[in-house]
């Protein structure tokens, strides 16, 4: 392998790298935003039981 | 990209004076048009925010600008192993498009310590805006600069009688710049649409706290 093969592969290898990388951290948040809204369903679900619980029967 | 990537790599010649390396090309030159593009896009965005008050405009011009200094960083690292094969040298601070495109990247990385040094809020977006629309005026200095100032070591592939270089070169580079173009808008919509969950999901928390 040349110099110049070298340096070009290396250029290429930076953003490829540089986009995976950016990949990567958005499916990271994807996955926290998942989590949060695993959590406020669940907040939302406890809210409305809790409601029907209160509301007077009959 | 992938079609890009097999362009470069069978059907766009060799160039006869500097041989593989200027392979480098077809990638190194859309980057930096896309960051331009992403900051003439950020600016934009600004001046809608500033002018007609749209509500999201000011977290578009963000990631417009996020977008803008990460391909901008990107041109600066090919930029500079382009040089080192070609020049012998990592930089060359005597060249004038080297230099102003470093300031207009540093100019546009400040933006992000000027938006967080305020609270959240409308002086936040106000003064995000100012700086991404004072800084695209860098933007035709930077370009127009190497062909004014007559720089003899970057090369000018695009000057007023066209491109320097033959139709299958020429017939690359643009279909690697679509490319580029294409992936800076996608990952523009998907950044941009995580932070716009990103806030619903907080502003929801909030009420049902």
């Amino acid at each position: 392998m040349t110099a110049a093969e070298k340096y070009v592969a290396a250029a290429y290898l930076v953003v490829f790298a540089t986009v995976l990388a950016y990949v990567l951290i958005i499916s990271l948040k994807l996955v926290r935003l998942e989590r949060e809204v695993a959590e406020l369903t669940e907040l939302a679900r406890a809210r409305r039981t809790r409601e029907r619980e209160a509301a007077p029967v009959g | 990209m992938v079609a890009a990537v097999a362009l470069i790599a069978f059907f766009a010649p060799e160039d006869a004076d500097q041989g593989l390396s200027q392979k480098i090309f077809y990638f190194h030159v859309p980057i930096a048009l896309t960051a331009y593009v992403c900051f003439g896009w950020g600016a934009w965005k600004g001046l809608l925010h500033l002018w007609k008050r749209r509500p999201g405009a000011d977290l578009e011009s963000y990631v417009a600008i996020h977008q803008g200094v990460i391909f901008g960083a990107l041109t600066l690292v090919t930029g500079s192993i382009w040089a080192k094969i070609s020049w012998g040298v990592w930089w060359a601070w005597s060249s004038n498009q080297l230099v102003l495109f470093l300031v207009l990247f540093l100019f546009y990385a400040a933006y992000f310590m000027l938006r967080f040094s305020v609270e959240p809020g409308p002086r936040r977006a106000n003064l995000s805006a100012v700086y991404a629309l004072f800084g695209v005026a860098l933007i035709p200095v930077s370009f127009l600069a190497i062909r004014l100032a007559n720089d003899f070591i970057h090369p000018t592939v695009f000057t007023s009688n066209g491109p320097q270089m033959s139709g299958r070169m020429f017939a690359t580079f643009c279909i690697s710049w679509a490319a580029i173009l294409l992936l800076a808008a996608t990952l523009y919509h998907v950044e941009l649409a995580g932070k716009r969950l990103d806030s619903r999901l907080r502003e929801l928390r909030e009420l049902l706290a």
